[in-house]
Order: C-alpha cells, then structure tokens, then sequence
C-alpha cells in the first residue's frame, strides 16, 4: 500500500531526472577518480600543501581497500568511476523561482512537519536570493559567536582562516586508513562543517539554528570537524526533517569528535533522507563513519539520532573514552518503512578508568523493513571500574518485517560492569482496537504508540527538535497499518 | 436507541452468536448475565466493531442508523463507550495522553475545539477522587503493570470522562474488593440519565444491588434464553442456570 509520503516522494521525484550538471567549462569535473582529479579538487579549493597531501595519502590508501560487504544490507554495486567529485553548485535556473512553482504536496509535507514558513523556500530547492536575505540572520549569529571566541564555519573556510587547527585534529578521530568510505570521504571530500569551541566556553546557542539558515548542499562527502577545547560545551544538530533528496545516491561522511578535559559535545541528528520509491528505488545510500573521542578526563559525548530515511543505512557513531571518568552516550531512533534497510547501533570503546557508557537503541520496522542494531561494547585491560548499560528495543508494525539484535561484548578488564536489556514488541490488534474503542483513528493510535516507544530518546533532543522529530515519525509511518 | 435484531456473529467456524435480539431504550440499565463461554462479551465486541467477529446475519442499529455500517472509532464518538472485560496494556503510553486524546477526538467529532489542558486535568482529577484512584495513575503507561481492579477503575474514568450515550460494561464488576465497586458504581450512578442507556454485564447480584437494572437477561450459548426484570438476577443467584438451559432444550 503506498502511503502518502511516498506519493509525495514519487512527484518530487521529477527533478530527479534532471541530473546534475556537468559542465566542464563551468565548474563541475568529469566522472572518475585518479590522483589528477583529487589534484583539481584541491586546486580548486585553494588549498594548502598538507591539505594535497592529505588527500592524496588517503586515496593511495583508498586504492588498496576493499569495498566491505556487510550481512545484513544489500545493494547493487557501486562504479567509482562514474561519480562525478566535483560537481557546480546546481544554477538559479533550474530552481523554482518561489514557493507558487514547488510541488504543492511537498509543501503540505511541511507543513504536516511543523517547518517554519522562511525555512520552506529554501528547503524546497527555491533560487537562495529569492528566499529571504539569510545573510543578515547569519552575520547576526556570527557576531554572537565571534564575542565568546567560537569558531564555526564550513570545512573550506577553516582550511583557509584556521589551517593550524585543522591540521591539528583532522583524522584524528576517524584515520584516513579507517574503512574505505572513510578513506575515500578523506580523498574526496568536499565540504562541510567546522566548529572549535575555545576553553571555558559555553557555546551560546544550539549551533543547529545557524546550520539550518546557512546549510547549503554540502553534497555527498561531507566532512564535520568539531572540537571542544578543556571545560567547554556545546550542542550541535545535523540534518533536517524535511525529506532530503539529492542527485548522489552515495552519500559517505565522515564526522569527527574532539572532546578535551571537562568537555561536552552533544551531537543530534535528525535524518530523513529519501529512503527510494515502495520498492526501494531511487533512494540515497547513506554510509557514515562518525566518532566521538573523549580525550581528555570528564569529558563527555553524547549522541542521539533519529533516523527515517534512506535506502540503506550503514552507521555506527562511535565514542572512544579515553579519559579517566569520561562518558559516552549513544540514543537512537532508526525507523525502516516499505524496502528500507537500516544497519545501525554503536561502538563505547573503554580505554580509560571508571569510564562509563549508556546505549539506547529503539528500532522500528514496518512494511517489508529489515532493522538490525549491531552494538560493540569492548572494555581494554586498562578500563578499571568500566561500566555500560545497553537497552535496545524493537517495535514491529506489520507481519512481514523484521528485526535483528547483534550485541558485541569484549571484557578485557574483569572489574567491567556491563549489562544489556533487549526487547522487541509488536503493535496488536488488540490496542489498536481498544484505541479506536476510544474514539482515536488508527493512524493517530500507531503514532501514539510510537511516541510512547521513542519517548526515552526525543527527550534527549533539543526541544524544538523533539517536537519536529515526532511529527516526522508519524508522517514516515503514515499507512504503515492496514 | 440501541436495536438488535437476530444479531448472528460467527469466529472461525464456530457460530457464538445464533440469534440474538434485545432493545435498548434510553434512560434504561439492562443486565446480562449467563454462563461462561455464552457470548456475552462478544455480543458486546460486536456492538463495538471488533473486526474478528464477522456478522453473518441480523441487524444493529443505534437511532435508527445501521451501526455495523461504522467503524470502530465512529462508533465511539457517536458515543457507545465499551468498558473492556480485559483492558489491554499500552507501555509507554501516557495515560493521561490516551484520555486527552479520546476526549478530543470525539469533542472533534461534534464540532467543538481542543479541551483546555488545564481543564481536562481538573476534570480528571476530580473524577479520579470519585472513583478513589490516585492522580499518580494519569502519569502511568496505559494498564501498564496496572492490578485487575486498578484497570476495570481506569476503564471507569474514561466513561465518566467521556460520558457516553451507551456504556456496556463487560464485566466492569469482576475483580474488585468491595470500596471498589461501590466506588464504581457510584461512578456508573451519576452518569445515569433520561438520555443515556447503559447494559452491564455481570456474573454477580452484587453489583445490581448498587446499580439497579431495569432488565435482567439471560444469555446462553449464543441466544437469550430469558429476560426479566431485576427479580431474575435474584433468582438465578438461588437456582443458577441450569434450569434455565433445560427449560430451553425442553
Ligand atoms: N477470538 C476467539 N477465537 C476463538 N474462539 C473465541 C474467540 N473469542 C471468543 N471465542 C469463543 O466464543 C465463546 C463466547 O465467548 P465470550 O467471550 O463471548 O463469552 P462470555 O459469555 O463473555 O464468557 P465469560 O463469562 O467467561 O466472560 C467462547 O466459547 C469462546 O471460547
Ligand atoms: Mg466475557
């Protein structure tokens, strides 16, 4: 049965079949991959040697790996040679002019999400100068944030304004060499986000309000470098609930963490990329490596992601404590609807003394979906006193899904308190039925099991997040019964 | 107000209702009572759309219109409250949200705006101090870990929060201790009025001692076998079914 979020889905999908631009006399580079191209890259961005250099070490190392393959996702081979790195931004042209050319379904979509109305134009792929002038919003937060000395900006503009810091902590977290999306995000990437939280600082403001009116297409190897320096805080939102779609079908970021003594760095992301039509095709493919390191003692990373959308998902935000008391937090919501595939979970390496870890997976399956949670809990020898506490739930809407538990326990230090709950429930007839017996529709019913099944992790969210979250849920699950 | 005429519902195979008529007319309390297994809370599922019964023959209609024609959801904001003889948990679902949003959806229904939350929780309260329920039980997942007779009150505060035009309360009785259910029936008490109709279905004289029906039925093996007025109840206590069963073989 399709539901109403993939109609809406299939008639946006007209612009899908407009490609992007290959220009060569532009801007954008023909398809294919060999040192000339990662050379041009670099060229083009202007730069530094180590920056070349970089790029180039990882691609040599990128030529030697092989492309994984994973048990519980599926997809058709990917031709490295037939991606384009380095494409133009899409010209005003082939963009809508206002609000009056979009799809009026997509505009119902957002509405049903609760986006506010200046946030819509540009969502919807509106030429940027006709949208609204975001750029006085954006000097407003940039002077709030240059008085307390943060740094936040794209990945270009730090390799240009702050190239010692960059140089200091870039593939640190995530090694050139750590998996071969990495390795080639490392070779290829070409833009993306930079924060540097100095010592002491609170960050002012959810940095996700400034990303939100200033996000442009960052494209499909993004790279976030965030680091916090001793003492400092910060919470950081990635994504958007309005359905993203894109040219690329491979998306692979790579996300890196740096949090130093008494730091905090909250991570959220809320995703809801285009998960591809009922039979799963035309959707993004959506492998990313993110890591979170806990440096320094005390410090702490915490991570929550609510996750919708995607063809396949392949993900694994990971912390490694290193610091002596140091916490890692990890709260997931991965919905998998119709064709869905989601392979998802987390990695608490424990290297330091009395580090302690929390895991809170919720999954959900409907349709035909297929959900695996795969979680690694290793304690070192060294890790005295670790402890972890893993719950991870699975909520089946439907007969023909399914849900898989992985967890990975590796206790190198006999002190290690570890425990892991898991449960899976199934949405039935007979409260379906009882709600009704209330005067509540079915749809509204499943929602609110749903919600009730996520509560534990939407509260982990910023609050205007929490509350979009939510309504993306429902709108993702919309038919999901009946 | 509520019509059945030889209702046939079958599950399966197996035909539980064989022909079953009864008429509700407002301001009336009936009971039904009979033995275990004759198709009381069926009868009662059916009149709420349960879609594992499959109607095979027969009519309902409530004012008039042809209820089998609505969904469950329909029939609950037309205003037919179902208490459950086994109410089903809901974790994670806040009790109160379930309650705003039952209330809501049947306010929508007739034309009138959100309740106030701060009204609603009044109202609730209030309700909840008449049925001797702890306010903490708003907070609660829906049944969740609830006792058996913390969940036949729960069942109460929706009725009284919901004030239906038809309740049928499947066995609201069984599994109280005795403040309980005079508590309940107090409960079912004030919701009596010209208007409103209300069938309990009940092993027990007990409870039509506090909540006293108008008529008694008897239900057996899927057909009404005798219906009376509140002497029946009496009655069947003394002698049971037995010779009831024979008087309808006979
Ligand atoms: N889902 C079902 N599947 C199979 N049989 C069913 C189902 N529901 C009810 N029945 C059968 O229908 C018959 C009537 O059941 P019902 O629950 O209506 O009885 P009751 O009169 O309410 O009994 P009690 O007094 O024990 O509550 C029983 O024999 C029961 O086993
Ligand atoms: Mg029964």
């Amino acid at each position: 049965m399709a539901t109403e979020s993939e109609n809406l889905e299939s008639l946006v999908n007209r612009r899908y079949e407009h490609g992007f631009v290959t220009d060569i006399a532009t801007e954008s580079l023909p398809p294919g991959l060999d040192e000339d191209v990662i050379r041009a890259i670099s060229a083009r961005k202007n730069e530094p040697e180590f920056m070349l250099e970089w790029r180039l070490q990882a691609y040599r190392q990128w030529l030697e790996m092989r492309e994984p393959d994973w048990a519980h996702v599926h997809y058709p081979k990917i031709d490295y040679n037939e991606i384009s790195y380095f494409s133009a931004p899409k010209s005003d042209e082939d963009r809508p002019k206002s609000l009056d050319e979009v799809d009026p379904k997509l505009l119902e979509t957002y509405d049903k999400l609760g986006i506010p109305l200046h946030e819509r134009a540009r969502l919807a792929g509106v030429a940027v100068d006709a949208v609204f002038d975001s750029v006085s919003v954006a000097t407003t937060f940039k002077e709030k944030l240059a008085d307390v000395g943060v740094i936040f900006c794209s990945f270009s503009e730090a390799v240009q304004e702050h190239p010692a810091l960059v140089r200091k902590y870039l593939g640190t977290v995530v090694p050139r060499r750590d998996n071969f999306f990495a390795a080639l995000n490392a070779a290829v990437f070409s833009d993306g986000s930079f924060v540097y939280i100095p010592k002491g600082v609170r960050c002012p403001m959810e940095l996700s309000t400034y990303f939100r009116i200033n996000a442009a297409n960052t494209g499909q190897f993004e790279r976030t470098l965030i680091i916090a320096d001793e003492g400092s805080h910060v919470s950081y939102l990635e994504g958007c609930t309005a359905p993203m779609r894109d040219e690329n079908q491979l998306h692979a970021a790579v996300v890196e963490l740096v949090a130093l003594k008494d730091a905090e760095i909250k991570y959220s992301t809320v995703q809801n990329w285009y998960p591809g039509d009922e039979n799963g095709v035309g959707g993004i493919y959506n492998f990313v490596t993110k890591r979170g390191d806990c440096r320094g003692a005390n410090s702490k990373i915490s991570w929550t992601q609510v996750e919708t959308g995607s063809a396949i998902t392949w993900k694994y935000p990971s912390c490694l404590l290193r610091g002596e008391n140091s916490v890692g937090e990890f709260y997931s919501v991965a919905v998998a609807n119709n064709m869905q595939q989601a392979d998802t979970g987390t990695k608490m390496i424990h290297i330091g003394r009395n580090t302690s870890s929390t895991i809170v997976s919720k999954g959900i399956s409907a349709g035909r979906a297929e959900n695996a949670y795969r979680g690694l809990v290793r304690v070192m020898p060294q890790a005295h006193g670790a402890r972890n506490h893993t719950q991870c739930d699975s909520l089946l809407i439907g007969k023909q899904c399914g849900a898989h538990t992985f967890p990975y326990m590796e206790i190198k230090n006999p002190t290690a308190r570890v425990e892991h709950e898991a449960t899976t429930s199934k949405i039935s007839a007979d409260q379906l039925f009882y709600c009704r017996q209330r005067g509540i529709s079915e749809e509204d019913a499943v929602n609110m099991i749903v919600n009730g099944f996520c509560k534990e992790v939407f509260k982990e969210l910023p609050m205007e997040f929490a509350v979009e979250a939510q309504a993306l849920l429902n709108v993702s699950l919309e038919g999901a019964v009946g | 107000m509520l019509e059945i005429n030889n209702l046939k519902s079958r599950i399966g195979d197996s035909e539980i209702l064989r022909g079953v008529s009864l008429s509700v007319k407002t301001g009336e309390v009936h009971a039904i009572m009979g033995p275990n297994g004759s198709g009381k809370s069926t009868l009662a599922q059916v009149v709420a759309g349960h879609e594992d019964y499959e109607v095979s023959g027969g009519s309902v209609t409530y004012d008039g219109k042809d209820l089998l024609e609505l969904e469950p959801e329909e029939r609950a904001r037309e205003g037919i409250f179902l208490g459950f003889q086994y109410p089903v948990e809901i974790p994670g679902v806040n009790n109160a949200y379930l309650l705003k949003a039952a209330v809501n959806a049947k306010r929508k229904h007739q034309g009138l705006g959100e309740v106030d939350a701060f009204e609603f929780l009044k109202l609730a309260r209030e309700k909840m101090a008449m049925l001797g329920m702890d306010p903490k039980f708003l907070n609660r997942g829906v049944n969740e870990g609830f006792s058996g007779g913390e969940k036949k009150r729960n069942e109460i505060l929706q009725m009284a929060m919901l004030e239906p035009r038809l309740a049928i309360l499947d066995e609201t009785d069984s599994g109280l201790d005795i403040d309980a259910l005079k508590a309940v029936a107090e409960g079912v008490n004030t919701l009596r009025s010209p208007d409103r109709a209300i069938v309990l279905v009940t092993h027990y004289q007990r409870l039509l001692d506090y909540i006293q029906p108008d008529f008694v039925h008897v239900l057996s093996e899927g057909r009404i076998v005798r219906s009376g007025d509140k002497s029946l109840a009496l009655e069947l206590e003394e002698k049971g079914y037995d010779w009831l069963r024979e008087a309808a073989t006979a």
